[in-house]
C-alpha cells in the first residue's frame, strides 16, 4: 500500500515538471523561432486543444466521433465573421457583395460584439453536440452507428457552407482579416501576445481535462466505455454522461477552432470536412488515445511532419505522411503513448522483482536508495 | 509463461524501436533536404547573390493538381528560357516549388512561408479564386507580388496581384454579346456551386437584362456531381438557344456525355463553355463536344509564330501527347512578363517591379499582352472557338484589337449594381 502511493507521487511528480518543462520551453519559443514558424507552431497547438477533446471521449468514453472537423469549423466561423465584420469597418463584408447580398443576415449580428463571440465559439458547437449526442445515445444508438452519423453530420455542415456563398463566403471561405479589438493582426507583437494565449488555453483546457479524468467523474466514463448495460442497471443514465463528454470534448474543438483562424488568417470549408476530421481523430490514435498527453503530442508531431515533409518533398509528402499513417496503425495499435506506458510497466516491475530480491521491506525508502 | 512473456515484450520493444527510427529517419532526411537548400542558397549568398529565388505556389495533389500541374511546367519552362537566355540581370532564376495541396488554407500559409521564410522575390501560383483570395491577404500583408495566370470572375484589383488570364469583360462578356448576336436570345445558365459561376452569372444576368436576352433557367450543381438527368429534362423544358456552361472539373465529362445521350446536339443547342479548355476537352472527348463554343484568350491552335514556337517547345520538354490551352500560356506568360518588368525596374525589390511593369508589353503566343497600369491585368484579345473533331478549337471569331481589362466593368452602366451594394 504505501510503496503504491510511494511511486504513484513520484512519478507523477515527474510528470508534472516535464509537462512544466514543456509549457516553459513553449512559452518561450517566440525568442527562437521566425514569425513563420512561430504561426505554425501556434497552428499546431490549436490542433493539439482538438486532440485533448478528441482523447477525451474516444479513449476515456469510448465514443469515436469522426465529426469533430465541424465543431472545429463552427468555432473558427464565429471568429472568422467577428474578424471580418471588423475588418469590413462597419460596411457589408466583400463576399456579400459578390454574391449579391444588400444586407447583413441575422446570425452574423451577434458576431459584432467580441464578448458574444467569445461566448457563442463555445456554445454553438457545444450545444450543436449536446443534441446530437443526446438525441441519439437517449435512443441508445452507439459505436459504429454513432460514428456514422457524425460523419453525416460533416457532409451536411459542409454542403451547407458551399451552398450559402452569399451568408457564409461559399468554398472561398472567409478571409481578408485585418485587425482583432482594434490592434494588426500583422504586428509582430500581437502575433507573439496570441500566441502566448493559444498556449495558456491549451495549459488550461489541458488542466480541465485532466481533472475531469481523475474526478469520480471519469470512473463514470470508463464505465460506460467498458459496461454501459451495467451502468444502466446500476441506476445512471448513461445518455446524459455521454452527451456531456461529447459536448465539452466540441467545446474544445470550437474554441481550437477560433484560436485556428487567428493564426491562419483563413478558414473554409475544405478545413473541416471529412479528411481533416478523420485527420484529427487519426493524430490521437497515433499519439494514444488512452492518454491526453498523448493526444497533445500526437497532434504536434503529425502536424510538425506534415509541414516537414511538405516543404522538402512537394510531390511526395503524401505518400510520405500515409506510410507514416500505416506503419503507426499496424504497429503502434495504442499510440505512442501505449508503448511507453508499457516501457514504464516493464521498469517497474523489473524493480519490483529486484525489491523482493533484496527483501526489502521498507519500499518507499528503498525506492530512493538506487 | 515467462518466456512467452518476455518474447512478447522483445518484440513490443523490436516494433517501438523500429516505428521511432522509421519516423526519425524520415523527418531528418525531410530537414537534411530543407538545410542542404538553404546552405546552398546561404553559399551563393556568400558569392554576392548570383541568383534569384521565385516561388511557384500550385496545387500538386488533391482535386485541382490535374489542371495546375501544368501551369508549374509551362512556368518552369518559362524559367528554363530565361536562364539559357542569361539568366535576369545577369543572374540565374531558382525556383523553390511548393504545394498547395488543393486546400485554401495551405495556400496561405505556404504563401507566407515563400515570403517570410525563401524571401522570393515574387510567386507565380494559384487556380482556383479561393486559392487567389486565401492568398491575397498575405501578400498584402508581406508585401509581396503574385503572378494569377487564370482567367476569374473580376471586381479585384490588389496591388499585389498581377493577374494574367482574363477577367469578365475579357471573355464572359463579349461571348455573351457574341452569342446573343449569332445564336439567340434564350439563355439557360448552367454551374458549379461556388464563387466564380455565382458571380459570371449575375454579372450574365445583369448583361441579358440590359441588352434584350432571356433568361429561361439557372441551375447550379456541386464540385464533382455526375448526375445531369434532371438538369436536361429543366432544358428540354425550357427550350434555350444557348447552354452557358461555367462547370468545372469531372462535372464537365458527365454533362456533356448525358446531353448527347439525351440527344440534344450542337446543332439543337449551343453550348458556351468558359471553363473548358483543350486539355479538359482530351478529357470529356472530343466527340461530346463536337461543334459547341469555348471562350478564350488562347488556343493551342493560335496562329502566331511565337505559338508555334511556344507549342513545340512544350512538347519538346513534356511529351507529344501534351496540349497547351489558355492558363497555361498565361502560367509561362506571367515569367516572361515579370523578368522584363525586373530588368527595367534594374531590381526585384516589389514596390519597384510593379511600377516598372506598368505597360510592359510581351510577344505573347495569343499576340502581344500589355500590363495596364490602373488594374494590373493584361490587355487581352478574346477569341471564340469551336471544337473540331480532333478536339483542338478552331477560331470563329476574334477581337480585332486587345481589349483594355476592366475587371470592375466601370465602362458598362448595366453592371452599376453588381459592383457597388
Amino acid at each position: 500500500m504505501k510503496q503504491g502511493l510511494g511511486t504513484i507521487n513520484r512519478e507523477s511528480q515527474f510528470k508534472w515538471i516535464v509537462y512544466m518543462l514543456i509549457l516553459g520551453m513553449m512559452l518561450l519559443a517566440p525568442l527562437f523561432l521566425s514569425d513563420f514558424r512561430l504561426m505554425l507552431l501556434a497552428k499546431y497547438v490549436s490542433f493539439a486543444i482538438v486532440a485533448i477533446g478528441l482523447a477525451l471521449i474516444w479513449g476515456y468514453t469510448g465514443i469515436l466521433s469522426l465529426g469533430h472537423g465541424v465543431f472545429f469549423g463552427l468555432g473558427a466561423y464565429g471568429m472568422a465573421m467577428y474578424l471580418k465584420l471588423e475588418a469590413s469597418g462597419g460596411k457589408l463584408p466583400d463576399f456579400m457583395v459578390w454574391s449579391g447580398q444588400n444586407e447583413l443576415p441575422w446570425f452574423w449580428m451577434p458576431f459584432s460584439s467580441f464578448f458574444l463571440t467569445l461566448l457563442l465559439i463555445v456554445i454553438v458547437p457545444m450545444g450543436i453536440a449536446y443534441g446530437l449526442g443526446f438525441l441519439t445515445f437517449r435512443n441508445r444508438i452507439q459505436g459504429v452507428q454513432f460514428t456514422i452519423l457524425t460523419q453525416a453530420l460533416v457532409l451536411i455542415v459542409v454542403t451547407l457552407l458551399i451552398g450559402q456563398q452569399a451568408f457564409t463566403g461559399g468554398s472561398n471561405g472567409i478571409t481578408g482579416f485585418k485587425t482583432i479589438l482594434g490592434y494588426s493582426l500583422s504586428d509582430p507583437t500581437v502575433k507573439r501576445v496570441l500566441y502566448w494565449i493559444t498556449i495558456g488555453v491549451l495549459a488550461l483546457l489541458f488542466a480541465l481535462a485532466y481533472w475531469m479524468t481523475k474526478s469520480r467523474f471519469k470512473r463514470v466514463l470508463l464505465a460506460i466505455r467498458d459496461g454501459e448495460n451495467r451502468l444502466r442497471f446500476i441506476g445512471y443514465n448513461p445518455a446524459v454522461f455521454k452527451a456531456f463528454i461529447f459536448a465539452v470534448s466540441a467545446g474544445f474543438a470550437g474554441i481550437a477552432g477560433a484560436l485556428f483562424v487567428l493564426h491562419v488568417g483563413i478558414i473554409s470549408p475544405s478545413m473541416m470536412g471529412i479528411v481533416p476530421s478523420i485527420e484529427m481523430v487519426l493524430w490521437v490514435a497515433i499519439g494514444g488515445r488512452n492518454s491526453l498527453s498523448g493526444a497533445v503530442l500526437g497532434a504536434l508531431l503529425i502536424n510538425y511532419a506534415k509541414t516537414t515533409f511538405s516543404e522538402a518533398y512537394p510531390s511526395l509528402w503524401l505518400f510520405l505522411l500515409g506510410g507514416l499513417f500505416v506503419i503507426s496503425v499496424i504497429l503502434l495499435p495504442r499510440g505512442f503513448m501505449g508503448l511507453m506506458k508499457d516501457g514504464m510497466q516493464k521498469i517497474k516491475k523489473r524493480r519490483k522483482r529486484e525489491d523482493a530480491n533484496e527483501n526489502n521491506i521498507d519500499f518507499t525508502f528503498g525506492e530512493s536508495k538506487r | 509463461m515467462e518466456f512467452m512473456e518476455k518474447w512478447q515484450e522483445k518484440r513490443k520493444k523490436v516494433w517501438f524501436h523500429t516505428v521511432c527510427f522509421l519516423f526519425i529517419t524520415m523527418l531528418l532526411l525531410a530537414g537534411c533536404a530543407e538545410e542542404g537548400e538553404s546552405q546552398e542558397a546561404d553559399e551563393e549568398d556568400g558569392s554576392q547573390e548570383d541568383v534569384i529565388e521565385v516561388g511557384i505556389l500550385h496545387s500538386l495533389s488533391g482535386t485541382m493538381a490535374i489542371s495546375e500541374v501544368s501551369v508549374k511546367d509551362a512556368e518552369l519552362m518559362a524559367i528554363n528560357e530565361i536562364n539559357e537566355a542569361g539568366g535576369v540581370l545577369g543572374k540565374q532564376i531558382v525556383p523553390i516549388i511548393e504545394d498547395g495541396a488543393s486546400d485554401w488554407p495551405t495556400f496561405s500559409e505556404k504563401s507566407r512561408k515563400l515570403l517570410e521564410q525563401d524571401k522570393v522575390a515574387t510567386v507565380f501560383g494559384g487556380w482556383t479564386s479561393a486559392s487567389r483570395k486565401a492568398m491575397l491577404p498575405v501578400f498584402e500583408e508581406l508585401n509581396g507580388l503574385l503572378w494569377y495566370p487564370v482567367q476569374y470572375e473580376g471586381l479585384e484589383a490588389s496591388p499585389n496581384i498581377f493577374y494574367t488570364g482574363a477577367t469578365t469583360n475579357q471573355q464572359i462578356v463579349p461571348s455573351v454579346a457574341w452569342l446573343l448576336e449569332n445564336r439567340g436570345k434564350k439563355f439557360f445558365l448552367l454551374g458549379s456551386n461556388y464563387v466564380f459561376p455565382i458571380t459570371a452569372n449575375n454579372i450574365i444576368k445583369a448583361q441579358l437584362d440590359s441588352e434584350g436576352g432571356e433568361l429561361v433557367g439557372e441551375e447550379y450543381t456541386e464540385l464533382g456531381h455526375t448526375e445531369y438527368s434532371t438538369v436536361i429534362a429543366k432544358i428540354k423544358e425550357s427550350k434555350p438557344d444557348v447552354i452557358y456552361n461555367t462547370l468545372n472539373g469531372d462535372s464537365n465529362v458527365a454533362f456533356f456525355k448525358q446531353l448527347k445521350d439525351a440527344g440534344i446536339s450542337a446543332d439543337d443547342i449551343t453550348v458556351l463553355s468558359v471553363s473548358v479548355a483543350e486539355e479538359e476537352i482530351r478529357g470529356i472527348g472530343a466527340e461530346y463536344l463536337e461543334g459547341h463554343l469555348v471562350a478564350w484568350n488562347y488556343f493551342q491552335t493560335t496562329d502566331t509564330p511565337e505559338n508555334k514556337e511556344f507549342v513545340d517547345h512544350y512538347k519538346e520538354a513534356y511529351g507529344e501527347d501534351r496540349v497547351t490551352a489558355d492558363p497555361i500560356e498565361a502560367g509561362y506568360n506571367a515569367v516572361h512578363l515579370w523578368a522584363k518588368a525586373v530588368e527595367k525596374a534594374g531590381t526585384t525589390d516589389v514596390d519597384k517591379v510593379r511600377e516598372a511593369a506598368k505597360g510592359i508589353t510581351f510577344a505573347a503566343p495569343e499576340g502581344t499582352v500589355t500590363i495596364d497600369g490602373d488594374n494590373q491585368h493584361l490587355y487581352k484579345k478574346v477569341r471564340i472557338g469551336e471544337v473540331t473533331a480532333e478536339g483542338q478549337l478552331n477560331e470563329i471569331f476574334s477581337t480585332e484589337e486587345a481589349v483594355k481589362p476592366d475587371p470592375y466593368l466601370s465602362s458598362y452602366t448595366w453592371a452599376e449594381a453588381l459592383t457597388s451594394p
